[in-house]
């Protein structure tokens, strides 16, 4: 198989499973209303993948080696000024300006 | 659906940059016309990086589409989250379903199990044309951009999601800040012996302590 068909093959795979799967849920039990127990365990979900997504994100090096980097310095400052009530935007942009001026000395 | 328009543009503009750092990575491994294929009809960023890094390591075609699935497994959980406040006939919670990324789903949460769906929409659509324009920037200007770690733009994602939880998601109580400690925990235990994409969808096992704030009278006469 060549390089470009493989390529081809991921792209449309890529494709078609993310439609299949964003899709599965809604679905599945669209408009119906969930059991307590689903709902109280479901209201916690984005706490829960969200502070996962920022441990990932910050953390994960070549591979899947945790890596303690320069991003650690630009999540923490961006932290800072979320938590100072400031807006998102700045925020994002104390992130990158801390990352690469670290990166830059 | 504008109110989540107007929220969702800070996000967008922190995609569009993210894009640009896909497209001058992707472009060396499967071409301009590959990259920009992947950001518009899939449009799925994590998905996106992983499958090109795999292809880029010389992984196969089957190793790139599981790497891709396994990260965006976590929209399972975030859909079934999503589906009880979707209404209407398959095809139309299916086109909802498309439009959930993971700062758009957040920003349309309002407590207690309920999801905004429009809002949701709303938010997610400012991200679609900076998410393919970031692309073709990266494609098209790579030489121009070098690295893009240099430039900081892989502290983006995490900052942004971290901004969602420190802002709305973590000021619903303590119960919330247990959660998300756990799912932590979980994401960092897990990234160095799992597959990318495992250690997010496993944290999702956190929100089980949920459980543990339910009255236990409420949940014998309903559940």
């Amino acid at each position: 198989m060549t390089r470009l068909s493989e390529t081809g093959l991921v792209v449309i795979g890529l494709i078609v499973t993310t439609a299949l799967i964003r899709a599965s849920g809604p679905i599945a039990i669209g408009g119906r209303r969930l059991p307590d127990r689903a709902t109280a365990v479901i209201s916690m979900l984005a706490p829960a993948l969200l502070a996962a997504l920022v441990m990932a994100e910050t953390f994960r090096g070549e591979g899947s080696d945790l890596t303690l980097d320069e991003r650690a310095l630009g999540v923490a400052g961006s932290a800072a000024v979320i938590l100072l009530r400031g807006p998102v935007l700045p925020a994002l942009a104390v992130a990158m300006g801390l990352t690469a001026g670290a990166r830059a000395l | 659906m504008r109110a989540g328009a107007r929220a969702g543009v800070p996000f967008a503009l922190a995609a569009g940059l993210l894009a640009v750092s896909f497209g001058v990575l992707a472009e060396p491994v499967m071409g301009g016309g590959g990259a920009l294929a992947m950001s518009a009809f899939a449009f799925a960023g994590s998905a996106q990086f992983g499958a090109t890094a795999v292809l880029a390591s010389g992984g196969s075609a089957v190793a790139a589409v599981v790497a891709a699935v396994l990260l965006n497994a976590r929209y399972v959980p975030m859909g079934i989250a999503l589906a009880p406040s979707v209404r209407g006939p398959a095809l139309l919670r299916a086109a909802y379903g498309q439009a959930m990324i993971d700062a758009s789903w957040a920003m349309a949460s309002r407590g207690g199990g309920r999801f905004d769906p429009d809002f949701m929409v709303g938010a997610t659509l400012p991200s679609y044309p900076c998410w393919v324009g970031g692309t073709a920037i990266g494609v098209f200007a790579g030489d121009l951009i070098g690295d893009p770690a240099a430039l900081g733009l892989d502290a983006l994602f995490p900052a942004f999601f971290l901004a969602l939880l420190l802002g709305g998601e973590l000021r619903s109580g303590r119960m919330a800040w247990a959660v998300a400690g756990l799912g932590a925990a979980i994401g960092l235990a897990l990234t160095p012996v799992a597959p990318p994409g495992v250690p997010v969808i496993a944290a999702s096992a956190a929100a089980l302590l949920g459980l543990a704030r339910l009255d236990p009278r409420q949940a014998r006469d309903r559940g």
